[in-house]
């Protein structure tokens, strides 16, 4: 569904203030595959997703979504494929619009617009039954402002929206990780049963571990724009968090090994 | 516990006046009540006819204060183009007008040519990513030579031409004299202007409101309100942008081409500082129309250029007499800068207001 070809970005090449934020990414997911993504800050875990959505071009790579060659299509155009919750429960909703009208136009993804209503009586039907399974009573609040809604509500929103017209790839951004414990354990559970239902292939970036561990069928590590660990469901089945923990300090230590290596050559 | 009750009344006072700042009152207390008592003080015997001529003139530039809510309010797209517009519109009427072709048909012309223009801004904007309001002062320069080519010089007198109100103003005159006597002869253009332009300004209104709620005003309000999330679901927000910033223009141009004949001239520089003319709408129709939603918000803006014209011509006809003796009156020329200092004010205000809301 998704594949990597050694993927490399360097922002401000040949510049004082270079960064190289991805080392040649190879990956293949298969369809329906939900892949949590962990790794410290400056991994490259955003980068890597910026580059899948299409904000940038990379340096190097390429990717294909479907067996499609994506890598030069601007963002709004490889949107159409791909659903996106952002970790600012602010970026996903237009909060002085209505929630039936957010919704509207997230159904009206990959359709040509028209002159016709925006919010039609028809769209407002079927807008009642997806709002009303995830039991945060939004279904009687369509003409609502996002504005009034918290950051949960507004988060919940956003992931029907990205999920709906069924996109061929979700894009998960530590999108639990503005919201308070009690709201993002409801979140997961809303996202778990969404990607379910739906059958979406997956990336969920997360800064807790645990939640790597429980969710989806397959971990990822990144470390200094590489992918150090890649772990199927068999391995990481019994893995505790200290033991994730403890593959992470290797693979860090064979990381620095190498760094000093390369230092002592020169 | 002596202390703080002693510090306590102090505190009070001063939050109470920073409060009052604060609230919603303070803009309603510096926009509505000058413009309350400017109408009081409107004297003279002709109170009335500068009442009406205000409003009339207010109407004609009320598709003015619709476009600079749509660019500055839905789009988040601070828009100056509407200097080179407004004149553009009024060069398109005059040049028409006499050159014999029927006064109806400028208004579309006018109403296309604006949103050509202004659909060049938004390109030039989003295009060569230039920030809009550098983009838009450079179409205006250039809207400056491509007026004077138009006109061949830079005011056309059309005094004695037909516009869209002479075939009607004789038989609306004998009207008004019939039913009002003698008297009202002297008000029936000023009517007659009243009843047109504001026809042509509902229609405008209630056509934009229904087109914000189609799928594509829903989008174009969408790109205004989070580009990011337009972007996620899959639509290029450049269209929307150049979509929304023309339909402004060809309101501005258009009203430019109604007032060209309403005033009997078309001037290259009457679009120069219209930009502020057209915020102090949205910002003086906001303190009375709630702008809720869009249907809300075009009336605000219309409202709001009534009332700011009608705060202009009631400052006009202020007369002050000085210590010595002599009389002071606001002149025409001083309009721009209270008009400057007004939205200053409000925006200062606005600031405020927010600051206290996130802190």
């Amino acid at each position: 569904m998704l594949r990597l070809e050694d993927l490399h970005q360097t922002f401000n090449a040949g510049q004082i203030n270079e960064v190289t934020a991805l080392r040649g990414i190879d990956l293949h997911l298969s369809a329906e595959e939900f892949v949590t993504i962990i790794g410290s800050n400056g991994a490259g875990k955003s980068t890597l997703f910026n580059a899948i959505a299409g904000e940038f071009s990379p340096t190097n790579g390429r990717i294909l979504i479907d067996d499609i060659d994506v890598t030069t299509w601007p963002e709004y155009k490889r949107a159409a494929l791909i659903g996106r919750v952002f970790q600012n429960p602010y970026h996903g909703t237009a909060a002085q619009m209505t929630i039936a009208e957010n919704m509207s136009l997230a159904m009206l993804r990959r359709q040509r617009l028209g002159l016709r209503r925006g919010v039609s009586r028809l769209r407002r039907e079927k807008l009642g039954d997806l709002l009303a399974p995830i039991g945060l009573g939004l279904e009687d609040r369509l003409n609502d402002k996002v504005d009034l809604l918290s950051g949960g509500q507004r988060q919940a929103m956003t992931l029907l929206m990205a999920s709906l017209s069924s996109p061929k790839l979700l894009l998960l951004d530590e999108h639990t990780a503005a919201l308070d414990p009690a709201t993002a354990v409801r979140i997961l559970e809303i996202t778990q049963s969404v990607v379910e239902e739906q059958r979406l292939t997956t990336l969920m970036i997360t800064h807790n571990m645990q939640q790597a561990l429980n969710f989806g069928t397959r971990t990822l590590m990144l470390h200094k724009g590489k992918i150090v660990l890649d772990l199927t469901q068999e391995e990481r089945r019994g893995l505790t968090v200290q033991g994730l923990i403890d593959k992470f300090s290797e693979v860090k230590q064979e990381a620095l090994m190498d760094d000093e290596l390369l230092l002592s050559n020169e | 516990m002596s202390q703080t009750t002693t510090s306590q009344p102090v505190e009070k006072e001063t939050s109470r006046i920073a409060r009052l700042l604060q609230s919603r009152i303070a803009p309603i207390i510096v926009v509505i009540l000058p413009i309350i008592l400017a109408l009081f003080l409107i004297g003279g015997s002709n109170s009335f006819g500068v009442w009406l001529g205000a409003t009339a003139t207010g109407l004609s530039l009320a598709l003015v204060g619709v476009g600079v809510y749509i660019t500055f309010r839905i789009l988040d797209f601070p828009d100056l183009t509407i200097d080179g517009t407004y004149p553009l519109g009024a060069s398109f009427a005059a040049i028409m007008i006499i050159n014999g072709y029927s006064p109806w048909l400028t208004l579309p012309v006018a109403f296309l040519m604006g949103g050509v223009f202004g659909g060049v801004t938004a390109v030039i904007a989003t295009k060569f990513k230039i920030h809009s309001l550098l983009a838009s002062i450079i179409v205006a320069t250039g809207l400056v030579s491509i007026n004077l080519r138009l006109m061949g010089r830079s005011n056309i007198p059309l005094l004695n031409e037909g516009t869209i109100f002479s075939p009607f103003a004789p038989g609306f005159r004998d009207f008004i004299i019939a039913r009002f006597g003698e008297d009202a002869a002297r008000y029936a253009t000023n009517w007659l202007t009243i009843i047109m332009v504001g026809v042509i300004v509902i229609l405008c209104k209630l056509v934009f409101d229904w087109f914000t709620q189609t799928e594509i005003g829903m989008a174009m309000r969408a790109t205004g309100d989070n580009g990011k999330m337009i972007k996620a679901l899959g639509r290029n927000p450049d269209y929307f942008l150049i979509l929304g910033v023309a339909i402004s223009n060809a309101m501005v141009a258009l009203s430019g081409a109604i007032v060209a004949q309403f005033q009997g001239f078309a001037d290259v520089n009457m679009g120069l500082g219209l930009i502020i003319a057209g915020l102090a709408a949205v910002i003086v129709g906001e303190t009375i129309v709630r702008p809720t939603s869009v249907r809300r918000a075009t009336l605000s803006a219309i409202v709001g250029m009534i009332m700011y014209r009608i705060a202009i011509a009631a400052a006009l006809s202020l007369r002050f007499t000085l210590p010595g003796g002599q009389t002071f009156r606001v002149e025409a020329t001083d309009v721009k800068l209270a008009t400057a200092l007004l939205v200053l004010i409000v925006l200062w205000l606005t600031n405020v207001r927010k600051k206290r809301r996130t802190s």
